[in-house]
């Protein structure tokens, strides 16, 4: 009698397997990594700034109100995808909206943002990949939320689409003016 | 993995002049040295360390190659930064734990053996094991039954089958 239950009982084993893999995949990018560094503080930075005329800068200068270090390039696709996003929360006001240029040439980035729009407080460079490192990115467009205190509160890896903002990062800077109000 | 420069719809066809096709395969040329880039070694000792080290620390974008086998330009980057890492007198051990702080453990080929990913490593095993013991009791089973006259074997009327 077992014997000949054996073929279902292995289907159904797989199944429930598969089902489990699928539920898991469902709401995750393909091949995406969490991250590491959610809960420990940013790793601090002073790079050149891109545009003319902007200086030096540094992960410390934003410290006192959430921010968002938004990794691009002009080189990369999803960047495009995510563009109206990042110039949306940039408009809201309530998070400071700060860029980290990846390994990108000069004249590229600067073009990109004159078609785009540039919605952004600040624009650090990092053509050779020395700090990007240091925040585990391995691919473009990947967006940190860094709280006053300076602490990733969390990753976005690959476009930040308008669902992630009203399901994580809306609920997420509320929790943060919470905290800041205690 | 990539879009290379030249591909289109369509590919090349044959009135595409005997020119444009060396030049595009010299364009491919190129590509095929990408991944050899000037890394100084002092000596062979260090350059195996630097291949060994490569070799078990995974390509983060390529997610099966490892970061000997990769021409990604991240990889290009992780490969620079064990370099400077090992210069600075880092130990394996060092160097891997400074990987894993900002990529994760995802960056290692082999997983520690924690709470986490025991099971992990246990599980072919335990399979193995499961594997055995199930061809051994068809064995004995078979043995069992060829000892015995076979009529009892024949079906009976009232069997299912």
């Amino acid at each position: 009698m077992i014997w000949r239950l054996a073929p279902l009982i292995g289907f159904v084993l797989l199944a429930v397997v598969l089902a489990f893999g699928i539920r898991l995949s469902r709401d995750r990018v393909p091949g995406e990594l969490p991250s590491v560094l959610i809960g420990k503080p940013a790793p601090e930075f002073t790079l050149d700034g891109l545009r003319d005329g902007e200086g030096p800068v540094s992960s410390t200068q934003f410290l006192g109100k959430p921010w968002l270090l938004n990794v691009w390039a002009s080189w990369c696709a999803g960047c495009r995808v995510e563009h109206p996003v990042i110039e949306a929360l940039a408009r809201r006001g309530d998070i400071t909206v700060v860029g980290l240029n990846w390994k990108d040439e000069r004249g590229d980035a600067l073009r990109w943002l004159a078609q785009f729009g540039d919605p952004y407080r600040a624009i650090a460079t990092d053509p050779d990949n020395r700090v990007a490192l240091h925040y585990g990115v391995y691919g473009a467009p990947e967006t940190f939320v860094i709280d006053a205190r300076g602490v990733i509160r969390h990753k976005f890896v690959g476009p930040v689409t308008e669902r992630h903002v009203q399901t994580i990062l809306l609920p997420l800077l509320a929790t943060l003016r919470e905290e800041a109000g205690s | 993995m990539k879009h290379l420069p030249g591909a289109r719809p369509g590919g090349a066809r044959s009135h595409i002049p005997r020119m444009a096709l060396m030049f595009i395969v010299a364009l491919f040329s190129t590509l095929a040295s990408a991944a050899i880039e000037p890394l100084q070694f002092a000596d062979d000792g260090e350059r195996r360390r630097f291949n060994a080290l490569a070799a078990e620390l995974r390509c983060l974008v390529c997610q099966n190659q490892s970061l000997a086998d990769s021409d990604a330009p991240l990889a290009k980057d992780l490969r620079r930064e064990l370099h400077e890492l090992m210069r600075s007198g880092r130990s394996d051990e060092e160097i891997k734990t400074y990987l894993t702080d900002r990529y994760g453990e995802f960056v290692l080929y082999r997983p520690p053996f924690d709470g986490r990913t025991w099971w992990l490593w246990i599980a072919p095993g335990v399979l193995v094991v499961i594997a055995l013991a199930a061809v051994a009791l068809i064995v004995r089973q078979r043995r069992r039954l060829a000892g015995t006259d076979t009529r009892a074997l024949e079906p009976k009327d009232d069997e299912e089958w």
